[in-house]
């Protein structure tokens, strides 16, 4: 019955959502005063940066992009005080599987590898697709590769934590510089650069770069806390 | 492309979306077990994502990436800000993901079950 009544309304829903958006015909301009226009002239002409998502994200947005780095970390925060424990209360570990030969070696010889790639994508944010956030996912995938092939490897949280603040400090710094020549929070008072080359786009790569690191520490502490739940 | 394959797309792509939308929103009202009321809310997640990119989308469009070659290319650029706000929208909906799990671990240590019709204390 109550599988039925749920049912009847995500009919109802679902036919008049479809009914919206199919109106809306796939590949046409719906915003014919909008934003994009002034976005992707803005990005060449005044910034110099490749890919318009991250000039957006960071120059156009960029205080968006801090409350979305500190709703990131009160995430983690939040999931590190909700499953803390006291030590005497803490059990035996319940997951104990050691991985085989062949996982050990193979995530030690792609672990670097990981790491390469992921500083590249946050690195080259404004150039290419990718960013910060990104990068930053795949650099903590690669500590989760380690995690699981190794029941004993060891990340240090003060480390993390660290590397955490500090980014986050600098984020809040080179926002702060923006005043620096009468301008607002977070604008650019560096030089823009020559378009497609790595120096470009004055403050978007240092904060591209920095939220990279504050996403990596950020995600592999969680993986970590999550991993070591004791039960 | 032509039109006809351009209406298979849109109503492929529309129709996925809201799909997905919908197995999100059944597996959270039907199903009982609280870890899969957290991937019904990721499914959502997904939908939404899916609806947000094909709204920007341009007919033969290309991405908004000025890369050697595509400097003049702007009229056929993709709408970049719905791209950009479903890269906000990832970021949140994994943090609302984590902060969800952690909890459902946290009932899981008090209760010792994870179906929410046995949790007692929950019924009034």
């Amino acid at each position: 019955m109550r599988k039925f009544i749920v049912l009847l309304i995500l009919a109802v829903l679902g036919y008049f959502m479809f009914d919206i958006f199919s109106g809306l015909h796939l590949g046409e301009p719906h915003f014919v005063n909008g934003v994009k226009d002034f976005y992707l002239s803005k990005t060449v002409s005044d910034l110099h940066v490749a890919n318009t998502i991250t000039s957006i994200v960071v120059n156009f947005r960029g205080f968006d992009t801090l409350g979305e780095v500190t709703v990131l970390f009160l995430a983690v925060s939040a999931m590190g005080s909700v499953l803390y424990k006291k030590r005497h209360e803490a059990g035996t570990r319940t997951v104990l599987f050691a991985s085989s030969n062949i996982v050990r070696s193979g995530s030690k010889l792609l672990f670097p590898a990981i790491m390469l790639l992921g500083a590249y994508v946050f690195i080259h944010g404004h150039l290419s697709p990718g960013g910060g956030f990104q990068g930053g996912t795949i650099i903590a995938t690669g500590f989760l590769l380690m995690l699981l092939a190794y029941r004993d490897f060891k990340v240090s949280h003060h480390i993390l934590s660290y590397v955490e603040s500090f980014a986050g400090i600098i984020f809040v710094v080179v926002g702060l510089f923006g005043f620096m020549g009468g301008g607002t929070f977070l604008q650019n008072f560096m030089p823009a650069g020559e378009l497609n080359e790595l120096f470009s786009g004055g403050v978007i790569g240092i904060i591209y770069v920095m939220v990279g690191f504050k996403v990596a520490a950020e995600l592999t502490g969680l993986i970590y806390t999550i991993l070591h739940e004791k039960d | 492309m032509d039109e006809q394959m351009l209406k298979i797309l849109e109503y492929s792509i529309y129709g996925a979306s809201v799909l997905l939308i919908l197995v999100g929103l059944y597996a959270v009202l039907t199903k009982k077990s609280l870890i899969k009321i957290v991937i019904g809310l990721s499914i959502i997640d997904g939908g939404i994502h899916l609806l947000l990119i094909a709204i920007g989308y341009l007919k033969g469009g290309t991405a908004p990436i000025f890369s050697p070659g595509f400097e003049e290319a702007t009229a056929k650029m993709v709408d970049p800000v719905p791209q950009a706000l479903v890269l906000t929208a990832i970021v949140i909906g994994f943090g609302v993901t984590a902060v969800a799990l952690s909890l459902v671990i946290r009932l899981y240590r008090h209760h010792r079950t994870l179906q929410i019709d046995e949790i007692k204390s929950l019924k009034w």
